[in-house]
């Protein structure tokens, strides 16, 4: 085949585009990745939320959760009339596929999807005995699950039970923000997942993130804010009700 | 050296223990990963191990590096900031190789209701219609397409 110099400089750039192409097939994991330059979180717009299950059923998937575990899952509060103060709590199988429908009776619903807060100052990270469990420089906290010894102190110390013992490997297993996800430059698989985008990864230490113009326009609050763990998934329009 | 007079038994007992911590430092060296430490008491290693997991949802970036097609539909309908992935499921050994994986087809009679089933739980601006009454049966995609659900003109109502 003789290509002549006119059509080689035509085919060039054409073969460096498909490359190009081929290379964005799958992100591979960025060597350029600095965990000093990032400071993860996660913003729940509960007005969004329509309670599809979507975001339990792609962590599931993305990080192989056990069937009847949950590294996040979805709870629909009613707020009756008759009784404020004491709102009515469903989560079946986690919401992961749906919720049985619902009367309008005047009280109020709404849903709240749960995960892990990635706590700054995290009391699961503390009462570990060996070290398996950390907060991350990039703000993850995170399970060695080769160091742990399964004995559940961590899970007794999350105040929100976002963790658990997983029934094959007898150690403990939660969110890890989808941090192999997230050190790729993807979003986390249930925010990926979510129709209405009630879901959004954040990087507080990314001046260009949107987070930062949402937190000074909304009214955003964090989950027992009275237990001082400084954490990090912020919740928009949260009622409160909600424990 | 009189004052060492009788003190023997003192240097044996600070020589054992000098002995006891050698031995406790090499066992902690061998034992001790060599990360623990890296960044606070934990193993440094297992942020790189945990990172290093591979990924399920190829991301809605790498489905339109190809599907530009599908994203000139979407750009303009109800549905253009829902992600690829929300509705046809991980697909990232489909990115991977789109030639041998194939993604399965889909299901609209369950996954348009997902999302759009009536229910007073909802936020009240979000779309919702009660299945029997809304199509009586029909298949969603008789009127709607899903990559731009608004009803086209023509369609059958």
């Amino acid at each position: 085949m003789n290509i002549s110099r006119r059509q080689m400089l035509i085919l060039l750039p054409a073969a460096a585009v498909a490359w190009k192409s081929v290379l964005a097939g799958t992100p591979e994991s960025s060597p350029n990745y600095k965990m000093s330059e990032h400071w993860w979180s996660m913003l729940i717009d509960i007005s969004k939320c329509i309670g599809c299950g979507n975001c339990v059923r792609a962590c599931q998937t993305e990080n192989d959760v056990p069937d009847g575990y949950f590294r996040t899952w979805v709870e629909r509060y009613h707020v009756s009339d008759e009784n404020m103060t004491n709102p009515e709590v469903i989560s079946p199988d986690g919401g992961k596929e749906g919720f049985p429908e619902a009367k309008e009776d005047g009280g109020k619903y709404f849903y709240v999807p749960k995960l892990c807060n990635q706590c700054a100052d995290s009391p699961c990270t503390q009462v570990c005995p060996v070290g398996a469990t950390f907060v991350t420089p990039d703000g993850a906290v995170l399970v060695d699950q080769t160091y742990c010894l399964g004995c559940a102190y961590c899970v007794q110390a999350c105040p929100y039970g976002c963790r658990y013992i997983h029934p094959q490997k007898k150690v403990v297993d939660k969110c890890t923000l989808c941090y192999h996800r997230i050190t790729k430059g993807l979003t986390t698989a249930c925010c990926e997942a979510c129709p209405t985008g009630a879901r959004q990864l954040a990087d507080l230490k990314n001046p260009n993130d949107p987070i930062h113009a949402f937190l000074k326009t909304h009214s955003v609050q964090v989950l027992k804010p009275q237990m001082a763990t400084g954490a990090k998934v912020f919740y928009n329009d949260l009622d409160g009700s909600v424990r | 050296m009189s004052v060492f007079k009788d003190a023997g038994h003192l240097f044996r007992f600070a020589g054992l223990f000098v002995l006891a911590f050698i031995v406790f430092w090499a066992i902690r060296g061998y034992v001790v990963p060599k990360s623990f430490g890296q960044y606070g008491h934990y193993r440094g290693n297992a942020i790189g191990e945990i990172a290093a997991r591979s990924v399920h949802f190829a991301g809605h970036d790498t489905c339109e590096t190809c599907h530009t097609d599908v994203l000139d539909v979407k750009k303009n309908g109800k549905h253009a900031h829902v992600n690829c992935e929300a509705c046809h499921g991980a697909l990232a050994k489909h990115a991977d190789d789109p030639a041998s994986v194939t993604p399965p087809k889909l299901d609209t009679a369950v996954l348009c209701v997902r999302c759009h089933a009536t229910t007073a739980a909802k936020p009240k601006g979000f779309p919702q219609v009660s299945a029997e009454e809304h199509s009586t049966g029909l298949p969603c995609e008789t009127c709607h397409q899903p990559h731009s659900p608004a009803m086209v003109a023509g369609g059958a109502k």
